[in-house]
């Protein structure tokens, strides 16, 4: 109950504060417009960031002085400040990078580019690298079990907890390097999750359009289709087809993630269908598109040539979101082992391999830092490519000052 | 009188590509009690940014830099925004160029009408439901105590546009801001918003100032006219005296352009074979017939202006030709030969001859092209020319449509002007070379002196390459200007055709003598004269007396 009181008595007090703030700068400003035609939320607003802020500030102080075990409270919090600080330094030196370096075009897409684009193009860039080169980049092989190297050395190479340092990350519960399994996850579960983003997008975005420009009955039993698949909980319905699938592909486990790939991007392609039809009908009606039928156009220089250009802004900021949908799909039926199959190495699958080590949370919070080095490699990467995105629409769509 | 509004030296910026450009230059404004004045120039001009400005408002992303603006002793751009607020919709109210697009279409227009009453305190909601009935009857609305409780979406443009000018008066504000409140109206509709307006706020003593960039428009409601250009002020007289004798070049110009008159070409010989020749269409959407036995001729080099108010049937017709609808019965000849109803049935060669331009250029363009890709598809799908014969063949239109080839051609549309986008679609058209087309209120969306320039380029084409075309317009004026022949449709049906010069000479069929009345003239008592004439003058008051009866 007395925690409820605080929290009622900061408010206030910070309620309090923020008319004062807004008193005062209205005396010292001699009425300037910001402070005068402020109203009381705002100026509450300003006065609750402050003293966040302060309290973050105050407790990472704490997590640089406190010694064990009560840093241990504190660990999480420690990483997620420095994480950030870090990866906002590296996306500021990337964006002027970019803004120094290239043709007068790149220049200026990076002269207007916020930092949190910077940070998603600068994410993804080495998640791509990563993939590409990783059996360049990785210290060992995926399936490679270590001989003579102890199983579940906990992350971080601190040889007090039993950390090493020949395996920063430390190893799984078979003796194999996590830092390299991660390096080969980025190119098996993000080189699916784009594959199968992008055949997603193939199926729906060409139905979607056809049902726009051609309607009538065949627009009906397409809408109908995706209604009845739509209507199906997808995760669930993933789950039944991969059951199937892995009876029809036996032991086979190229096969399987075949068959995952193609049941994922049509029960994805359904929602692409959605909105590519639900664009496509606005653009249809366009005056454009009656101009180019009577010139006798066919239908596929119509959908590829008139209407797909003016549906890439919204199929873009589609595409980045149905992407971590996807991703995340295939994380999730790895997690639940009927993914991507051992012993490929694959984030969903190291997060469950390693989740009980999250129980140490509260006393060894290095050691349960284990599972979540592929958990936040998705988190990351998801992150980022909305934030990709989210600037790609506001360029697209024009919504500038 | 006293002084209301005094604007002075305002400059106001606007910010694109980081840096502030300006919009408006150090003009000055002054407006007295229950005088209204009226704000002209082309689009760009600064009109409307210079009408918001006069409630101390600009839009995101402009800003007043210097200047004034004073009143009734209230400093605008000094006051607080709750000081502000008090004042707007109360004292000073805006009247927006679209009311379909400034209602909420998911309340009730009473609702809409009642909250600026209710929330500053004039008014309770049942007072102000009463009141906005007075108004509606005032402003000749159909039933004026029940038109309110529809939505916005069941009442007609015109209508919309006077439940907004009601709902300005609500208050009843010493100053109102009409923002082009008839330009999207037809000639019959804008006859009886303007006459509302002009009585209602003659009656209350409203000062307003008028943003139009019609001048016979202007002409009726305005007691003086203040002419902007690019920010800059032209000159400012009172109505009459710029009327009859303006005195800077640039007005002059906007004054002459109503006077383009191309002559009227000779009647051609009875048994020559029309170009198109229609006869006896009917369609229908779904159900509703909406064409009844429409027939006519469009011979070789002439033009037909088909006339008539919005629903007409006018671009039906249009779409009937171009075969986008398949008419229900009837035939369309192209050179005394049977077209295919259905434009999927046409060869490559019957939809070369037959092209269109449209009202909207921002739609007609796909905005995700060039230029030289808009006008290059034609060029490469009809004539069969690639890589550099094609290029060369848009240059060669470019400079028909007296565009400079090299500035333009990488452009995308939205980095044209409406009037150069006007021209692309004319460029594109031009580009498979066909013998007849149809333009679908190709000027109606643009200024008078981009018009004039337009219907000038038309002209010229159609003496240099025999063109046949057939325009479709509601403006009166341009019909005028550029038909031969002329086609008067109401409901769907031909109400009367002819030669032009017997078109514009008495005796006429009721309803083209009701569409020629409307069209505003550049005469100060046109409005009050022809009012009288129909015998309209104060069918408001009578309405409010009738309904008080009742």
């Amino acid at each position: 109950m007395s925690v409820w009181l605080q929290i009622i008595g900061v408010l206030v007090a910070c309620l309090a504060l923020g008319w004062l703030l807004r008193f005062a700068g209205e005396r010292v400003t001699g009425g300037r417009p910001f402070f005068r035609d402020m109203s009381l939320s705002v100026a509450f607003g300003y006065v609750v960031a402050v003293v966040v802020l302060i309290w973050i500030i105050w407790s990472y102080y704490l997590a640089r002085t406190l010694v064990a075990p009560e840093v241990n409270k504190y660990f999480f919090f420690r990483l997620a400040i420095e994480g950030f600080l870090l990866f906002a330094a590296a996306a500021w030196l990337f964006r002027l990078l970019g803004r120094s370096v290239g043709t007068a075009g790149s220049k200026k897409l990076f002269r207007q580019m916020p930092l949190t684009a910077s940070f998603g193009l600068f994410t993804i860039l080495i998640y791509a690298l990563l993939a590409i080169f990783a059996g360049v980049i990785a210290p060992h092989g995926q399936e490679q079990i270590l001989q003579g190297v102890a199983a579940n050395i906990p992350p971080g190479g601190d040889p007090a907890i039993g950390g090493s340092a020949d395996y920063p990350l430390g190893t799984d519960q078979i003796g194999r390097d996590i830092l390299s399994r991660l390096i080969y996850g980025a190119q098996n579960t993000v080189g699916i999750a784009f594959a199968t983003t992008c055949l997603a997008f193939f199926i729906g975005g060409t139905l979607g359009f056809l049902a726009a420009t051609l309607g009538g009955w065949l627009d009906q039993i397409l809408s109908r289709t995706v209604d009845v698949l739509m209507a199906i909980p997808s995760l669930i319905f993933a789950l039944l087809l991969m059951t199937i699938a892995s009876a029809w592909a036996g032991s086979e486990k190229g096969l399987l993630t075949f068959y995952m790939v193609i049941i994922i991007a049509v029960i994805d392609s359904t929602r692409v269908f959605r909105l590519a039809r639900a664009v496509g009908v606005n653009i249809v009606v366009m005056d454009y598109i009656e101009a180019a039928k009577l010139r006798g156009e066919g239908l596929t220089y119509l959908i590829f040539k008139e209407i797909l250009p003016n549906a890439t802004a919204p199929l873009l900021a589609e595409f980045g979101l149905r992407f971590c949908f996807v991703f995340l799909t295939i994380a999730s039926l790895s997690f639940l082992g009927v993914g991507i199959q051992p012993p490929l190495a694959d984030w969903g699958t190291m997060v469950r391999d390693l989740a009980q080590f999250i129980n140490f949370a509260a006393f060894a919070p290095r050691v349960a830092s284990a599972p979540l080095l592929a958990a936040g490699a998705i988190a990351l990467l998801t992150v980022a490519v909305n934030f990709v995105v989210d600037w790609m629409l506001h360029r697209t769509t024009g919504l500038k000052e | 009188m006293s002084r209301l509004l005094t604007m002075k030296d305002v400059w106001i910026e606007g910010r694109s590509d980081e840096t502030w450009n300006p919009i408006i230059n150090g003009v000055d404004l002054h407006l007295d009690k229950g005088e209204v004045l009226g704000l002209i120039g082309e689009s760009g001009a600064g009109k409307s940014t210079m009408g918001l400005a006069a409630m101390g408002f600009c839009r995101d992303g402009v800003r007043i830099s210097k200047g004034s603006v004073d009143f009734d002793g209230i400093n605008l751009l000094k006051a607080s925004a709750a000081r502000k607020r008090a004042l707007l919709g109360k004292r000073i109210a805006y009247v927006a160029q679209s009311a379909a697009a400034s209602f909420n279409p998911a309340h009730r227009i009473i609702d809409q009408h009642t909250e600026g009453p209710v929330q500053h305190g004039v008014m309770s909601k049942s007072e102000s439901e009463r009141d906005a009935m007075e108004l509606y009857a005032k402003l000749r609305l159909p039933d004026p105590e029940n038109i309110g409780f529809r939505y916005p979406h069941q009442v007609s443009g015109g209508q919309l546009q006077r439940a907004m000018t009601a709902m300005a008066m609500s208050c009843r504000p010493d100053l109102i801001i009409f923002d082009e409140p008839t330009t999207a109206l037809d000639v019959t509709t804008q006859i009886e918003v303007l006459a509302s307006i002009r009585d209602i706020v003659e009656q209350f003593g409203t000062a307003a100032i008028y943003i139009t960039h019609d001048l016979a428009v202007v002409a009726q409601m305005a007691d003086r006219i203040k002419v902007l250009l690019k920010g800059d002020e032209v000159e400012t007289a009172e109505t009459r005296q710029m009327l009859s004798h303006p005195k800077a070049e640039y007005t002059k110009s906007l004054w002459a352009v109503r006077e383009f008159k191309r002559p009227q070409k000779p009647a051609v010989h009875t048994s020559a074979t029309p170009v198109v020749s229609v006869q006896g269409i009917t369609a229908a959407y779904g159900k509703i017939n909406v064409l009844h036995d429409v027939s006519f001729d469009i011979h070789e080099g002439r033009t037909v202006a088909v006339v008539g108010e919005s629903g007409s049937g006018k671009s039906t017709t249009a779409r009937c030709i171009t075969g986008l609808l398949p008419p229900r019965g009837g035939v369309i000849e192209f050179d005394g030969v049977a077209l295919p109803l259905d434009y999927r049935k046409r060869n490559k060669h019957q939809l070369r001859q037959v092209q269109m331009i449209y009202q909207m250029a921002d739609t007609a363009l796909n905005p995700r092209k060039t230029i030289g890709e808009i006008i290059g598809r034609p060029v490469e799908f009809y004539m069969g020319l690639k890589g550099r014969d094609k290029r060369r063949r848009v240059e060669e239109l470019l400079d028909e449509i007296e565009l400079p080839a090299d500035r333009y051609i990488d452009r995308l549309p939205s980095e044209l002007s409406g009037g150069q986008k006007q021209r692309i679609g004319i460029a594109r058209a031009l580009a498979a070379e066909p013998k007849f087309i149809i333009c679908d209120e190709v000027t109606s969306a643009l200024d008078q002196l981009v018009a004039e320039g337009i219907l000038k380029l038309l002209a010229r084409l159609q003496d240099e390459r025999n063109l046949s075309y057939m325009f479709i317009t509601h403006d009166l004026a341009t019909v005028r200007s550029i038909a031969d022949e002329v086609v008067v449709m109401k409901d769907g049906e031909v109400v009367e055709q002819g030669p032009k010069t017997d078109m514009f000479r008495p005796p006429h069929h009721p309803y083209t003598d009701l569409l020629l009345s409307s069209v505003p003239e550049m005469n100060p008592d046109w409005l009050s004269t022809l009012l009288a004439e129909r015998g309209i003058d104060n069918i408001g008051d009578a309405a409010v007396g009738k309904m008080n009866q009742e």
